[in-house]
């Protein structure tokens, strides 16, 4: 096997003033695997989701991105590693209001060269396919304002957001949570799909348990993380 | 970077509303200050132009402005007169080219009564050079015609023909006080200058002294309206005093040579200025107000650069989701803050693009009937360098203005990390 995506080791976080938050001995994410990381809010799950993307610094430990050292790198270096590198999904409100859904999704593209070599054609029609694949194809749902689509619209073009350019490693943090069970099924089913086929390491956080089903592999974080849930 | 400009540019159109307010404000200060600016020049530039060709203006010792204001603006009056021979003494000398005598002390209803020589009109020239042209009708030739400025013809609804009667002094006619047994006529019509000469009523000299006889005791003798307008016709009416006299002299070079020696004269004590100078010593003073008006107007354009500032900071909380977004994406702190940054310079650029066009539509709007009729013109009404600094220190201030919630968002967007919190 490869060697993994995102490896951990001695992970230690503390916001500025207080105890840790995280302290992870180990946590790895191989690539191309889809990974359900569970957490309750307030276990920090999205304190290591912002350390993995590199918006957050550790205080201690080894984080590896790809096989980069992400505490070696300077906070610019960090910025094109997500950018190139990585796809996120937040709980909602995922998209740019002033931005056309077609410019929601290629929005990525702005920032990273790389990701926008990877695509071989328009960047446009690129967009329109993952949409499609993702279930989005009527035109007239493309030209309407972010915000006058349903949470599960928005939801489906923060993934197609998230996959496009073909970054490693996809992260959804509670992407379903407003979603209501079908809808979030489907979500859960078409994002996996669509990491597969691009070979994408999806990092899927959720608190419901349930949803382990639907990933190849499951970690708790309150298992990993010594610090312990305080919530 | 120009990435970030077409995402600023949408982030705008999004906002049309509130932008579009923003936007008028910084328009109408730009628009306030360019016009004040050129209203400014236009004023200073028609100030400069109300004399030229002339030399040396000569009259009763006083202060050189006040020589000025009486001689060319028609403003105020002379403490004392330049005596008949003293005139004919300056008019021979050797370096003296031309000498128009003007007379003044009447008025008829509110405008000056100017007693001259028929040379006046080829010697008093305004602007660059340019000559008084009759509009209509001729010069004055007879003892009781007058040939009026622009303005006079226009206020009191005068044409050829017309009759007038002169009133002593400068206040409004009333009967008893005025030259009312010595009707005069209009005979021409001068075309607008925007200078006091369209404000002006012209009459020959010897018309000035005409009314006035039966004055001598600087008040009306009763007997006065029974002498005839033949016997006055008989007599000598040469005056006895000019109120000032205007020099062209035949070499420019010995300007100071010939003031030198007016203002040393052993007779009868004169002064004699240079026109150029006494304007730019009275311009001094109005530049005090011209400046006070242009650091309001400067002060207006601060507002609207204000404005700007406000309604980026007010968006910047409801933007905060858009930050976090733009970072998870790949956008680094400083996208943020060029984000930010540029939304304000294109609004303070656009506002201030769009305060030019204003001010100029307006200017080709207007101009055109101010110059008809108050023979202003609006000068320097193409763009020219003045607007093109004021749309870089605009465009460049709105910058420095967006730099502080650009720097707020700046500092958030490394806080906030990926977590939006609500």
């Amino acid at each position: 096997m490869a060697e993994p995506v995102v490896s951990i080791s001695d992970l230690r976080f503390a916001w500025t003033t207080g105890e840790d938050v995280l302290d992870i001995a180990a946590f790895r994410l191989e690539a191309g695997e889809r990974l359900f990381l569970r957490g309750a809010s307030g276990s920090g799950k999205s304190t290591l989701l912002g350390i993995i993307a590199g918006v957050l610094e550790a205080g201690s430990g080894q984080v590896n991105v790809l096989g980069q050292n992400l505490s070696s790198l300077k906070p610019a270096a960090r910025d094109r590693l997500r950018a190139d590198h990585l796809g996120v999904i937040f709980q909602m409100f995922n998209l740019v209001p002033y931005l056309s859904v077609v410019g929601n999704v290629t929005l990525p593209l702005r920032f990273s060269p790389q990701r926008r070599a990877a695509i071989s054609g328009e960047e446009d029609d690129e967009a329109r396919r993952l949409l499609a694949r993702l279930g989005l194809t009527d035109e007239t749902l493309l030209t309407r304002r972010v915000s006058d689509l349903s949470v599960g619209q928005q939801q489906r073009v923060a993934a197609a957001r998230a996959l496009i350019g073909g970054p490693e490693i996809v992260i959804a943090d509670e992407p379903t949570s407003a979603l209501d069970a079908d809808a979030r099924d489907r979500f859960i089913e078409l994002l996996s799909e669509e990491a597969r086929r691009t070979d994408a390491a999806l990092l899927f956080v959720s608190h419901d348990a349930s949803l382990a089903s639907h990933f190849d592999r499951s970690v708790d974080l309150g298992e990993i993380n010594r610090v312990g849930v305080t919530a | 970077m120009s990435a970030i400009l077409s995402l600023a540019w949408k982030s705008l159109m999004n906002r049309k509303g509130s932008v579009l307010l923003t936007l008028l404000a910084v328009a109408l200060s730009v628009a306030l200050f360019l016009g004040v600016d050129k209203a400014r020049t236009g004023a200073r530039e028609g100030f400069g132009n109300t004399i030229s060709g002339t030399e040396l203006i000569v009259g009763a010792p006083t202060g050189s402005v006040n020589l000025l204001l009486y001689s060319v603006f028609r403003m105020g009056s002379a403490t004392a007169e330049v005596s008949w021979p003293t005139y004919q003494e300056i008019a021979a000398r050797p370096d003296v080219d031309w000498a128009v005598p003007i007379s003044l002390g009447d008025s008829h209803r509110g405008f000056r009564v100017m007693g001259t020589t028929p040379d006046y009109f080829d010697h008093y020239k305004y602007g660059r050079n340019q000559d008084l042209l009759l509009a209509q009708g001729e010069q004055f030739e007879d003892l009781f015609e007058a040939v009026i400025g622009a303005d006079v013809a226009r206020e009191l609804n005068y044409t050829l023909g017309s009759p007038m009667i002169l009133s002593h002094g400068l206040g409004q006619a009333d009967f008893g006080s005025g030259h009312e047994n010595r009707p005069f006529r209009v005979v021409g019509i001068l075309a607008p200058t925007g200078t006091p000469v369209d404000q002006t009523v012209h009459v020959s000299l010897e018309a000035i002294t005409a009314i006035h006889v039966g004055w001598e005791t600087g008040a009306k003798n009763p007997l006065a309206d029974n002498i005839t307008e033949e016997t006055i016709r008989s007599f000598d009416l040469t005056p006895k005093t000019v109120t000032a006299i205007f020099l062209g002299l035949k070499r420019r070079g010995t300007i100071l040579t010939t003031r030198r020696e007016i203002n040393t004269n052993r007779g009868e004590p004169l002064m004699a200025i240079i026109p150029s100078q006494a304007l730019a010593e009275l311009w001094s003073v109005t530049a005090i107000a011209e400046r006070a008006l242009l650091a309001v107007s400067i002060f207006v354009i601060a507002v609207g650069v204000v404005s700007i500032l406000t309604s980026i900071l007010t968006s910047l909380n409801e933007r905060r989701r858009e930050m976090s977004i733009l970072r998870a994406v790949g956008a680094r702190p400083g996208h943020i803050f060029a984000l930010l940054v540029l939304e304000a310079g294109l609004v303070g650029f656009l506002g201030a693009a769009l305060g030019i066009l204003l001010i100029h539509v307006l200017l080709a709007v207007v101009g055109p009937l101010v110059s008809a009729h108050y023979g202003i013109s609006l000068i320097g009404t193409g763009p020219g360098p003045t607007d093109i600094y004021t749309l870089l220190a605009v465009t460049g201030a709105a910058l420095l203005a967006g730099a502080i919630p650009a720097w707020m968002a700046f500092r958030r967007s490394l806080a906030d990390g990926l977590s939006i919190r609500l």
